[in-house]
């Protein structure tokens, strides 16, 4: 054979395994709103940019006839590629080729690709379209999944692992995602569950649609195990570009910085927050009026709304905002974003990018259901992160810092870095309103107009006690500042930081309240 | 948007102007739990049935028991007491929640 032909024997062969599951099956994916394995690679990584490896991989499957078939490259393409010029390792299951089932082969791939991540230190994308473990194949596939989850557990907290789901991911195979730091879903097209919905009828008599049970929304509303929800594969992908933005390649770097850019003039912090502490608005606004460009990337945006997390540039540098959100549920803190918090707070903690808390909330959300769900030990896990925190952090308390709250929202004592407090400002135990009723309750009885005395207590109480200069007092508060001077001090507070030296007490790791 | 389409949330006697999320609409309100009723924990069917109406059970007597899971299920008496009605027969179907049988003292 000369050269040439063995070329072109080359070229024909990779032809046919790229065609994946065939025509027809490509087909099918198109019309259900999808794009190809490979057409989803490339539109995420930079034009031209993708390498391919074991293509020509073939399934080892015997049993049951499958020794007959041929499964392209089993089922995922695996690869490397860069996004704005920078390396990172990539996987896609192919849905065309047996559903993007996973046997050995198909497994050994993705965990190929994974061990490449770790070792070359940098993010790993893994795009999940797949209708489960290929039954045929046995405990092989079971053997596969789990070599996959070991994998994401040691990247986690080296290089970023992101989860996109673009299709099916049912089963077993979701906990994939959610050993990964972010996971991508698209409404219609992600579906995810660990038993679907006619187990779920024929076991509990419940109907159930698959949306319904694990559809986009769900994941991104109801039970926050997504962070990003797109309305096409597009959107998706434009996510996914802007996140990788925001963070460091591995945790030995820190992210890239960019040119510094002041807020835009139309976020005017000194006319966002209302005087009234019982009055809502939107932290976001604040967090607009302090990041460079007004820029916020927000994470898990429509799950636990009452607390605010994202990425944004304070003097062109990555910061990770954490900020109660007055607008929903008055900004307390409960079960779920206590968890959406300590999560984010410890991812920023491994990736060395600085943590800026806004404060203002009155505390843990009352009610049985709450104390019933586990409040305790989820509300413990704010503590937890934060105390843990060696990276920057600097806490600004707008207006209400009561009680646990006050503690747990990375306070001076929890070994916050810098503690600022507008002059609105309320630290206490609780508000002025429920302190008045227990430390003048007799006073309030015993008077003549107990309205009028209870009114009179509530406002001695809130000069006295609900501001921040007791606690400026004591040094819990470093400086009381204006709410227009709150973005210079706070570049100067992360400009002087960018060195801080802090450790922990030698330890394999911590038992945190999971 | 205008105060008037915000919610109150009162936290420690202070009345917050807010919006509500759709997991704390859809909060479980506590109610305590009644010993009188027996009620299906997992969707089943009901296999036998031991006692009639107006019968003394003790408690932990096995009043029924319940196919779930493919598992039979022994349904006991939460509480010692007089059977008041029952709400299923043999064979019936019984969805989670549903109130099989009533007790008294």
């Amino acid at each position: 054979m000369s050269l040439k032909r063995n070329i072109l024997d080359l070229r024909k062969r990779k032809e046919k395994a790229q065609l994946g599951g065939g025509e027809k099956a490509i087909q099918k994916q198109v019309a259900m709103g999808k794009l190809t394995a490979r057409e989803r690679i490339k539109s995420i990584v930079d034009e031209d940019s993708f390498c391919e490896y074991d293509l020509f991989v073939e399934h080892q499957g015997r049993e049951f006839g499958m020794d007959k078939k041929v499964l392209q490259g089993d089922g995922v393409v695996i690869g490397t590629g860069t996004i704005y010029g920078e390396p990172i390792c990539i996987y896609a299951q192919d849905f065309t080729v047996a559903g993007g089932s996973l046997g050995l082969m198909h497994a050994r791939k993705i965990t190929k690709i994974m061990d490449h991540a770790l070792k070359l230190r940098v993010p790993l994308i893994g795009i999940n379209d797949s209708g489960g473990a290929r039954i045929q194949e046995g405990v092989d596939s079971l053997a596969g999944y789990g070599e996959i989850f070991f994998r994401n557990t040691l990247a986690s907290g080296v290089i970023p692992q992101l989860s996109v789901i673009l299709g099916p991911c049912a089963g077993g195979a979701v906990y994939s995602p959610a050993l990964t730091d972010f996971v991508f879903v698209v409404d219609k097209i992600s579906k995810m569950f660990i038993t679907g919905p006619e187990v779920i009828k024929t076991v509990l008599g419940e109907e159930i649609s698959m949306e319904e049970l694990g559809g986009a929304k769900v994941h991104s509303e109801i039970n926050g195990n997504a962070h990003f929800f797109a309305n096409d594969e597009q959107e998706c992908f434009e996510q996914i570009k802007k996140l990788i933005t925001f963070i460091p390649w591995n945790n030995d770097k820190k992210a890239k910085a960019f040119p510094a850019k002041p807020p835009k003039p139309e976020y005017k912090i000194e006319n966002i927050v209302p005087a009234d502490p019982t009055q809502p608005y939107d932290i976001r606004d604040c967090i607009r009026a302090i990041a460079d460009d007004s820029d916020f990337f927000e994470v898990q945006k429509d799950f636990a709304g009452n607390i605010v997390i994202g990425f944004g540039r304070i003097n062109g540098e990555t910061i990770g905002f954490v900020a109660n959100q007055p607008l929903v549920l008055a900004g307390v803190l409960d079960c779920d974003s206590s968890d959406k918090a300590a999560r984010f707070i410890r991812y920023c903690d491994s990736f060395n990018i600085p943590i800026l808390t806004l404060e203002d909330m009155p505390g843990y959300l009352p009610g049985a259901d709450q104390e019933h769900a586990g409040v305790i030990r989820h509300g413990a896990k704010v503590l937890y992160a934060y105390s843990e925190a060696t990276v920057p952090k600097i806490t600004v308390i707008i207006r209400k810092a009561y009680g646990g709250g006050y503690i747990a929202m990375n306070s001076r004592h929890l070994r916050a870095d810098f503690m600022y407090a507008w002059p609105t400002a309320e630290i206490a135990v609780m508000g002025p309103q429920g302190a008045a009723n227990i430390i003048f309750r007799k006073e309030i009885a015993e008077a003549e107009d107990p309205e009028a005395m209870r009114a009179e207590k509530v406002i001695e109480y809130r000069e006295k006690f609900a501001n921040p200069y007791v606690a400026a007092s004591k040094g819990y508060v470093d400086s009381v500042i204006e709410p227009e001077e709150t973005r210079k001090i706070l570049v100067h507070s992360f400009e002087i930081s960018k060195n801080k030296s802090t450790s922990m007490p030698k330890k394999k790791h911590g038992i945190p309240p999971f | 948007m205008s105060t008037e389409e915000y919610s109150e949330l009162v936290v420690h006697d202070t009345t917050y102007k807010t919006t509500l999320t759709k997991n704390y609409a859809n909060r479980k309100q506590w109610e305590p739990e009644n010993l009188n009723h027996v009620l299906v924990y997992l969707p089943g069917t009901i296999v036998e049935l031991f006692v009639k109406e107006g019968q003394k059970v003790e408690e932990g007597e096995v009043l029924l028991i319940l196919e779930a899971m493919k598992m039979k299920n022994k349904i006991a008496a939460p509480k010692a007491g007089k059977v008041k009605k029952i709400n299923v027969e043999l064979g019936q179907s019984v969805s989670k929640n549903y109130l099989m049988i009533e007790l008294e003292d």
